[in-house]
């Protein structure tokens, strides 16, 4: 074998404290080595060129770059080799950026690592065969999970595209937070009027088969076939029969059930039309607040059906889709604010969030679009505003911000006054983050047009002062001074946090998520809306804190990388699979046990059982491999001794 | 459960202004089955004018006493004072955390400090370590339709990363005790807000604001009694509740008792082991009521 060496600077990256030029020499030394080289950039294009010119002046027929991490650039250099003619498999890489440059000064002891890594690479590619992936058939339907603005977007862009998509939301209406909002920044248009034809086109297009109350159970297989199972929750309404007329709902003696949809502002039913626009608009039951289902009395729900939908014997349902690929838009949800006991802790009720001050403005909300305070049903005359809570605060565990907050506080205090003009607004605020087309112009309109009161500063309490207002107390860091604003009622800008449950979705998908729950996306600039799982797309809040513009715009960006991947006629497996040497094997089907993926059967040879890996099914995570007692199951391109052989070229001594 | 025992420190309010929380926090805690050991020739905890000027200094007065405990074979020292709370605690943790600055404050004691021992409020003990539930198995007259606001002043929980106790904005443990002791506790939103402590001397008309504040805000809610745990609130709001009232031109007339004075009503103690003739405003007329008023509402 002759093996070529490139040992790249990455500009001053890697050259600044590492000898390259060195670690090219010493690189000589090494076994079957029969080239070696330092380049500026090996991954530019000139860098590429020298690596093919090097292949064919010199007959190589193995590559090592020693560079950065085989994550962003280990596929440029496969595709490199390849065009030079030679296996793609016949390549490795020595990390000596992350592992070496970046995170040790002492140049000569950066050179000897780096030296050494680059043996170690040696070593493997050594032992590397020649793979070839084989092409598997893709199943071109998306499963959108979520029915939030963002999924809403990547579903009918896909939809439009000609794809199926199966969307999953979890709660009884598609929508999402944007469904609760009066108006939007930064034009102040009616959120269920933008948003409202959407819905429609959901439930209405011929492509979407929309599953509500419902949610992903669990995720098999790999990039263009997934299967999903996933389950109907009983809602305890024949949702085919319902027509959505309400009924129900009037007759509903439970009173003192939640109505999330209204954010607990007032008591709801415990069976329940979320709100007049909702898709689907199907009744479905709260079985914890349900008479007949606690205590087996009332039924009303059921003597007046026009339809005879109500059934109290329905359960959970699992159903199974088959799907090849995935766009996770499952959103975000407010931080709970109770632990700010400074502001209350959740005692006075004239403290309100965000969220529900958009209810109280919705004339869909509970009501009715006039503003009236919990406490004493009154209009409110002076508004307080507190900003960043839970947001840009350390002390809680949210050190981000929530990028959107600065923007809907000047939107609510618009509204305010648009609601009730001869109202007062203060706004206690840390910096104004307003970076947006239009953005800044909008928040200088609340203040200067519809004079809302911007005070820089913290609260540090908020007190009922005994006679039916609010003592708001915070820092005016402009001025230097302690401010005290009388309030009617006080307005918590509650940060976003990520949706519930975000982590166990993240693991039955198989996708990386961040210390907060966020979902991780593949890389932070080049593949916003792609995961580390081929196959696996992102969309909206649930990556991260944004609005809805943002969240439209990664929508269709998610769409478009679903409709890329189902472009191609056939996807091409992963070549570095598990494999069974026959001989060694002794049927005992441990591995089969193992593998999280399904990807081992077991047959028969001459009468004696084995194992047999599906190649397109196989991950290649190697458990099997850990797991054989007869070392019989060897992953392809880590195979022992290959990992053997890198041990050794580290520990010669 | 063993008996509960520890180190204690009296601190210095307890020999003159607040002589009636030191009676009265002894007396509970006997009564209480409690065992307060109390350090031997224990001196001034530096409390203000030491750790204003000079930190190590200010440790070294703390640590003196945190060695004596320490001498004693005690893990844990108490203090009913919120001020020497926080001294004692301060010297403590620092020392604690930070060999460099144990040893200087070493050089300044004669006897260096070895181990160093926790540090903790009497109320702390009795809300975590006895809990309300082992005060209220021992009441005998519940101080029933007493109408209380439990006032914690700025420093019993704060800063939290120090005190590591109770909550720093809307603290609980006393009126947990209080509940337990069958009175009714009052939501009071200023529990933790500043009486104007010491600026008494200085500074009276900050004083006559911020505890005239306080004053009315529990007046405003129908409270009988405002109930507290450190010396210095105490005698703001009852020493000069008279200063108070003709600067503010109120008549508030509310008796302040220290915590450890209505949960020794409560268990039955002679009025002269919790020392209420100290008092300045008249609690009498309040502790009459206890038990009629209930009738009435
Ligand atoms: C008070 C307030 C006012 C705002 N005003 C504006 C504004 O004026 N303009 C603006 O641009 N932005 C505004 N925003 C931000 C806006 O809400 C978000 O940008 C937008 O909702 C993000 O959309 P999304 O689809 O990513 O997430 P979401 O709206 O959170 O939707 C996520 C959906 O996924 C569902 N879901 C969650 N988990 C699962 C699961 N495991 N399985 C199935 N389904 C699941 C949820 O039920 C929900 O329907 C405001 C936010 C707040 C809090």
């Amino acid at each position: 074998m002759k093996i070529g060496v490139f040992v790249c600077h990455c500009g001053s990256n890697i050259e600044g404290t590492v000898d390259t030029k060195t670690v090219a020499e010493a690189s000589l030394d090494f076994p079957e080595v029969t080239f070696a080289t330092d380049t500026m950039y090996a991954c530019s294009e000139p860098g590429q060129d020298g690596i093919i010119e090097a292949i064919e002046e010199h007959k190589l027929d193995g590559v090592v770059v020693a560079s950065c991490t085989p994550r962003m650039h280990e596929p440029t250099f496969r595709k490199t080799l390849e065009r030079a003619g030679l296996n793609p498999y016949m390549f490795e890489m020595a990390n000596i950026r992350e592992h070496v440059s970046w995170i040790g000064k002492d140049r000569e002891a950066n050179t000897n690592k780096a030296a050494d890594l680059v043996r170690i690479a040696v070593e493997k590619l050594r032992r590397n065969q020649p793979l070839t992936p084989k092409e598997f058939d893709i199943n071109r339907r998306v499963l959108v999970i979520g029915g939030g603005v963002a999924g809403i977007q990547a579903a009918l862009d896909c939809a439009e595209a000609g794809l199926e998509v199966v969307m999953v939301e979890r709660e009884s209406t598609i929508g999402g937070k944007m469904a609760k909002l009066d108006k939007t920044f930064p034009t102040v248009d009616c959120s269920s009027c933008i948003l409202g034809p959407r819905m429609v086109e959901i439930a209405q297009h011929p492509n979407i088969t929309l599953y509500a109350y419902s949610e992903v159970e669990s995720v098999s297989g790999y990039v263009g076939n997934f299967e999903v199972q996933v389950k109907k929750k009983a809602t305890y309404v024949d949702w085919a029969k319902c027509t959505g007329c309400g009924e129900c709902v009037e007759k509903c003696p439970s009173r003192k059930a939640p109505d999330p949809f209204n954010e607990l502002l007032a008591p709801g039913r415990a069976i329940n039309i979320p709100f007049p626009q909702a898709i689907p608009k199907k009744a479905y039951i709260q079985a914890e607040h349900c008479i007949k289902l606690t205590k087996d009395k009332c039924g009303n729900c059921a003597k007046v059906c026009p339809s005879d939908a109500i059934n109290f014997e329905a359960k959970d349902e699992i159903i199974t889709e088959e799907v090849g690929g995935i766009i996770a838009a499952t959103g975000y949800d407010l931080f709970d604010w109770t632990v700010y006991e400074e502001y209350g802790g959740g005692r006075y009720p004239d403290v309100v969030t965000s969220l529900q001050y958009e209810r109280m403005l919705s004339a869909s909300g509970p009501t009715g679009g006039h503003v009236k305070r919990p406490s004493d049903g009154k209009e409110p005359k002076k508004v307080v505003f507190i900003q960043c809570v839970g947001s840009r605060d350390k002390s809680v565990g949210r050190p981000y911000c929530s990028g959107f907050c600065c923007m809907y506080t000047a939107k609510q205090a618009i509204l305010t006054k648009d609601h009730i003009p001869d109202s007062e607004s203060y706004v206690f605020y840390m910096d104004i983050r307003a970076p947006g087309k239009l953005y800044d112009e909008f928040t200088r309109r609340a203040m200067e047009e519809y004079g809302a009161q911007y005070i820089r500063g913290r609260v540090g309490m908020v007190y009922p002062d005994g006679e039916g207002q609010l003592v708001v107390r915070g820092a005016d860091t402009l001025m230097g001074t302690q401010v005290e604003v009388k309030a009617d009622l006080v307005v918590l800008a509650v940060g976003a946090e990520a949706a519930k449950n975000s982590p166990q979705l993240a693991e039955k998908l198989r996708i990386s998520y961040d210390a907060y729950g966020f979902f991780m996306e593949g890389h932070p600039k080049l593949k916003p809306v792609e995961t580390n799982t081929a196959g696996v797309y992102l969309a909206g809040a649930c990556q991260g804190a944004k609005d809805i513009p943002a969240s439209v715009g990664q929508g269709s960006a998610a769409a478009a990388k679903v409709i890329g991947l189902f472009s191609k006629e056939k996807l091409k497996s992963d070549p570095q699979t598990a494999l069974v040497d026959i001989k060694r094997c002794i049927g005992c089907g441990k591995c089969a046990e193992t593998c999280p993926f399904g990807a081992i059967n077991m047959t028969e040879f001459r009468g004696q059982p084995k194992a047999e890996v599906l190649e397109t099914v196989c991950q290649g995570c190697g458990l099997c491999a850990a797991t054989c007692p007869q070392g019989a199951v060897q992953l392809k391109h880590f195979t022992d001794n290959q990992i053997l052989a890198e041990v050794e070229a580290l520990c010669r001594f | 459960m063993s008996k509960l025992s520890y180190a204690y420190y009296p601190g210095c309010s307890g020999q003159g202004t607040s002589m009636e929380y030191e009676m009265s926090t002894r007396a509970l805690c006997e009564a209480l089955d409690i065992d307060l050991k109390e350090i031997p020739d224990w001196s001034c905890c530096g409390s203000t004018p030491a750790h204003a000027c000079d930190h190590v200094l200010s440790a070294a007065l703390s640590g003196r006493n945190l060695g004596l405990a320490a001498d004693m074979g005690e893990d844990c020292v108490l203090t009913p004072c919120p001020s020497c709370l926080t001294n004692l605690k301060n010297a403590g943790q620092h020392m604690s955390g930070s060999e460099e600055f144990k040893e200087k404050v070493n050089k300044l004691l004669d006897e260096p400090i070895g181990e160093i021992p926790d540090v903790k409020s009497v109320l702390q003990i009795l809300f975590e370590d006895l809990g309300p539930k082992g005060v209220k198995e021992k009441v005998i007259k519940p101080l029933s339709g007493l109408k209380v606001v439990t006032y914690y002043g700025c420093i019993l929980t704060r800063p939290p990363k120090l005190m590591e106790f109770d909550s720093e904005e809307n603290p609980i443990s006393m009126d947990r005790l209080m509940e337990a002791a069958g009175a009714k506790v009052l939501p009071f939103p200023l529990k933790t807000e500043c009486c104007g402590a010491s600026h008494g001397v200085a500074r009276k008309d900050l004083v006559m604001k911020l505890s005239g504040k306080l004053l009315d805000m529990a007046e405003q809610l129908g409270a009988d009694a405002v109930v507290t745990a450190c010396p210095l609130c105490q005698m703001n709001l009852d020493l000069r509740q008279g200063q108070v009232n003709s600067a503010n031109k109120t008549s508030h007339k509310l008796p302040v008792f220290y915590y450890t004075q209505l949960l020794g009503w409560a268990l039955g103690l002679p009025q002269a082991q919790l020392g209420l003739d100290k008092l300045c405003v008249n609690p009498m007329p309040a502790l009459r009521g206890i038990g009629k008023k209930e009738d009435a509402a």
